[in-house]
């Protein structure tokens, strides 16, 4: 190990959130000028670590040391960044209506008499970008920025402020293979002039590339620490899958029934306005009674994009849909899809799925009702008792009463009251879009209990997920995706991390295309 | 610092929550000291007469509130209830004057004529706001001078009086000793609270309220759901209207001029949040009342009007600071 003393030093931070232990005793070091790679599997604790050393959360435990100045623990993001510790963000925080200038010294412009003084703005900005290698007009509205350049405006606006630490989060998600470069060479830059980087992506050639050293995370724990140049990306990737809970292959014999939804050749352009980010190619998958079909691919890859298609949620340009053999109507809505018989738990359960402030029961039963109603107008109360009370039994829901707003639960009984509500429905077909999202590793094994029970009951199941064990326990065979295509389709008895990761990772000519493209 | 969208586990303490009740009966607890307050001040406050003209004056504005809760819960606004009010009773007029004021059913004309025309704006304002996506603090702003406009056109800016009897009898007259607007802001109230609690369309308000994108996950219509608020609003706007005129035995171009915000203030002190999906008609009567009691009480102690403005805006602001602050110390 190099003897470089460190600029940062995090021991044992500890944050729990209602039902989950998001960080549990992790420790960080970063050295002087050294890019250090933060990996994890999603869930793994990153951003909740990210939160608390840029100070929009607090830690409950552990203690951190930033050049020597131990940071207190209710400092808010504005102490973190003047104490040199700059974090970036995958969504920006530039305003979009200023121009580069403003943005790289907001709330701190150059001022004389009281006044900003607009010129020595502009020429320090102009310096600035050059010295990132960007020639921009520093009175451009950041909006008509790239991507790439707007990250350099955040870059700038961090060397701005002397940052002595800059946090990346995911800066790669949506660059080209050409910006990446660009922006990896800035980095190094940085680098010498003594400026230390955490750097946290899920892509490891990347780690390779520009990184020096590294810390894995794993279910909220400090699982290793070491030097990029001694490991190989293999080593990396069981560092961050490997896990003291295997979830247990399910113990139950498929016995698929007949082909319940088929999805063919569903294509969609991308669109400019950024709606749909990514083009769809030709997409087709089925799933038969019985089956659990898993979803498996990297974020973005356009898993819930084809979900919120079959659901009636987006529209596509092309593709036919069969359910139960007979064809379906292009579904205009997802009220069309629960008619049909389809439903969907998506995948951001506060934005997408809670009512937060309604209770148990009214979050259960709130697509049903018609079913319950009396002379179609009326919520018959006695049947909508018996109707919660049969699926919080079959879900194990674990409340008060059904009268408690479903915002007092914990993560893994929202997600229990979600999937009561697709069920209560009845559906042919269900999607259950990341069921295991930011909840705890005992709730994620009742949540795979449950899958498998519906399953077995004949629902034919749809499930994606971002984490590899979770896919590989679940499914019975499991349909890949990449870039907006499907990469194979693998039998769930065959499907191995490795023949996963292969079909899941970016090939370089892919890469290649994409930044061709762009 | 505590996440503040990781809300607390639902098995909390039970102890008593001081807040928590103060946040649930405060306002109860308010009007009833007013009502002391002004009793004790003066002896003329709780008269029959008093007590009655307090409750017609609330009723008008009140069975607009009704309306309102339903648009607050879907967090949208009407604005243009007090000029639709005006427009909806002066069309009313307007028909019954056509027809002769002395025609002996010209008020069935003139209820239908302005309920109607109150429907039909609302629907036009639910349309502008999910079909067009315009705000709706932004369309029934517009709405606000437009049907204010539209009525002074509609009769030149001249009132127009001179109603029969059984015109008159809706405003005036009483049913078992209760008067016409009293009796009808109870039924409507009571539909309302039976909508909001036992149907499933108060659920759907509540829901798209609450989260509109889960809504429409859930298979809700949210579109139409947020036009049929309007329209209701609308429609009760409308019938308000006729009330006024005949109340007042005259449709005035400057009728209900600041109803939209006593309106908005009833539902807002009543507890429902602007935000969309939380609170309830039930706080929204106690809420009207309190403005009623209010404004009659500061009267009968001969506090000028202009004070009252004053008083009734302060209350406003401070009910919500009280119930924001409640929320975030739960």
């Amino acid at each position: 190990m190099n003897s470089a003393p460190n600029l940062l030093d995090v021991r044992g931070v500890c944050k729990q959130f209602p039902g989950v232990k998001a960080l549990d005793g992790v420790d960080l070091q970063v050295r002087k000028g050294e890019i250090h790679a933060l990996l994890g599997e999603n869930g793994a604790g990153k951003s909740t670590l990210l939160k608390i050393l840029s100070g929009a959360l607090r830690a409950d435990r552990g203690e951190a040391v930033l050049d020597g100045e131990t940071l207190a623990p209710n400092e808010t993001p504005r102490e973190r960044q003047r104490a040199g510790l700059v974090t970036i963000y995958q969504e920006f925080n530039l305003l979009p209506f200023l121009s580069i200038a403003e943005n790289l010294y907001l709330g701190r412009e150059p001022v004389r008499r009281g006044f900003i003084d607009w010129a020595t703005m502009y020429d320090d900005s102009r310096a600035l970008l050059e010295s990132l290698g960007l020639s921009a007009d520093p009175r451009r509205e950041v909006r008509h920025l790239s991507v790439a350049h707007q990250q350099m405006v955040e870059i700038g606006r961090a060397v701005a402020q002397k940052a002595k630490l800059i946090v990346m989060d995911e800066p790669t998600a949506a660059l080209g293979r050409r910006e990446v470069q660009i922006l990896h060479a800035v980095i190094a830059e940085l680098k010498t002039r003594g400026v230390s980087f955490i750097y946290v992506t899920h892509r490891l050639d990347e780690v390779k590339m520009a990184c020096d050293s590294f810390t894995v995370l794993r279910d909220g724990r400090y699982v290793a620490r070491g030097e990029v140049g001694s490991v190989e990306t293999s080593d990396l990737v069981r560092l961050m899958v490997g896990r003291d809970v295997e979830f247990s292959k399910r113990a139950r014999n498929a016995r698929a029934g007949e082909t319940v939804l088929a999805v063919n050749g569903v294509s969609r352009a991308c669109d400019l306005s950024g709606r749909h980010a990514i083009a769809l190619n030709d997409l087709s998958v089925e799933v038969k009674a019985g089956e659990i079909l898993g979803f498996a691919g990297l974020v973005g890859a356009g898993r819930t994009e084809l979900a919120r298609i079959i659901f009636g949620a987006d529209h596509c340009d092309r593709g036919v849909m069969y359910l139960n053999g007979s064809e379906l109507r292009p579904l205009r809505s997802p009220k069309d899809a629960i008619r049909a018989g389809i439903a969907l738990v998506p995948e951001d359960r506060k934005q997408q799925g809670c009512f937060l402030e309604q209770s148990i029961s009214q979050n259960i039963t709130l697509p049903s009702l018609k079913r319950i109603a009396r002379w179609r107008i009326f919520v018959d109360e006695m049947q909508e008792r018996q109707l919660v009370e049969k699926y919080r039994t079959a879900l194990r829901i674990k409340m008060a009463s059904s009268a408690v707003a479903v915002g007092t639960l914990s993560g893994g009984n929202q997600q229990k009251v979600l999937l009561a509500r697709c069920m209560a429905l009845q559906p042919k077909v269900l999607i259950v879009d990341e069921p295991t999202r930011g909840i705890d590793v005992g709730a994620k094994a009742e949540v795979h209990q449950l899958l498998c029970e519906m399953a077995q009951s004949g629902m034919a199941l749809i499930v994606i997920t971002s984490e590899m064990p979770e896919v590989l326990a679940l499914s019975d065979r499991i349909a890949v995706f990449r870039e907006g295509c499907i990469s194979g389709v693998l039998d769930g008895r065959e499907a191995t991390e490795n023949n996963l990761m292969e079909l899941m990772a970016i090939s370089s000519a892919a890469a290649l295309k994409r930044s061709a493209a762009l | 610092m505590k996440d503040p969208t990781v809300p607390e586990q639902g098995t909390a303490s039970r102890r008593f929550d001081a807040v928590a009740w103060l946040r649930r009966y405060g306002t109860s607890l308010f009007l009833c000291a007013l009502i002391v307050f002004f009793a004790l001040e003066n002896s003329r406050f709780l008269s029959l007469r008093n007590v009655t003209n307090i409750l017609t004056e609330v009723s008008i504005y009140g069975i607009i509130a009704v309306g309102m809760t339903f648009v607050i819960l879907t967090a949208g606004v009407d604005l243009a209830v007090g000029s639709l009010l005006a427009f909806a009773g002066m069309s009313g007029a307007f028909v019954m004057k056509a027809l002769g004021m002395d025609s002996p059913s010209g008020w069935i004309v003139a209820l239908a004529a302005a309920t109607a025309v109150g429907t039909l704006v609302g629907y036009l304002q639910g349309k502008a706001v999910t079909f067009f996506s315009v705000p709706p603090f932004i369309v029934t702003l517009g709405g606000m001078t437009v049907w204010r406009g539209a009525t002074l056109i509609l009769n030149d800016g001249s009132p127009i009086s001179g109603f029969d009897a059984s015109y008159r009898w809706w405003g005036t007259g009483s049913i078992a000793g209760i008067p016409v607007p009293i009796v009808l802001f109870g039924l409507i109230a009571a539909v309302g609270l039976v909508t909001e609690r036992y149907t499933r369309y108060g659920r759907y308000v509540y829901a798209v309220g609450g989260n509109p994108e889960a809504a429409r996950l859930n298979g809700l219509d949210v579109p139409a759901i947020i036009t049929s608020v309007y329209v209701i609003i609308g429609a009760l706007s409308g019938l308000a209207g006729f009330l006024l005129s005949a109340r007042l035995g005259a449709a005035e171009a400057v009728g209900g001029i600041g109803y939209e915000l006593r309106v908005i203030a009833s539902v807002v002190i009543g507890g429902t949040s602007l935000a969309g999906g939380r609170g309830g008609i039930g706080g929204t009567i106690v809420g009207a009342l309190l403005i009623g009691v209010l404004t009659n009480g500061l009267v009968i102690m001969h506090v000028s009007s202009y004070w009252q403005q004053v008083v009734i805006g302060l209350i406003i602001v401070a009910a919500v600071a009280f119930d924001t602050y409640a929320k975030s110390h739960r």
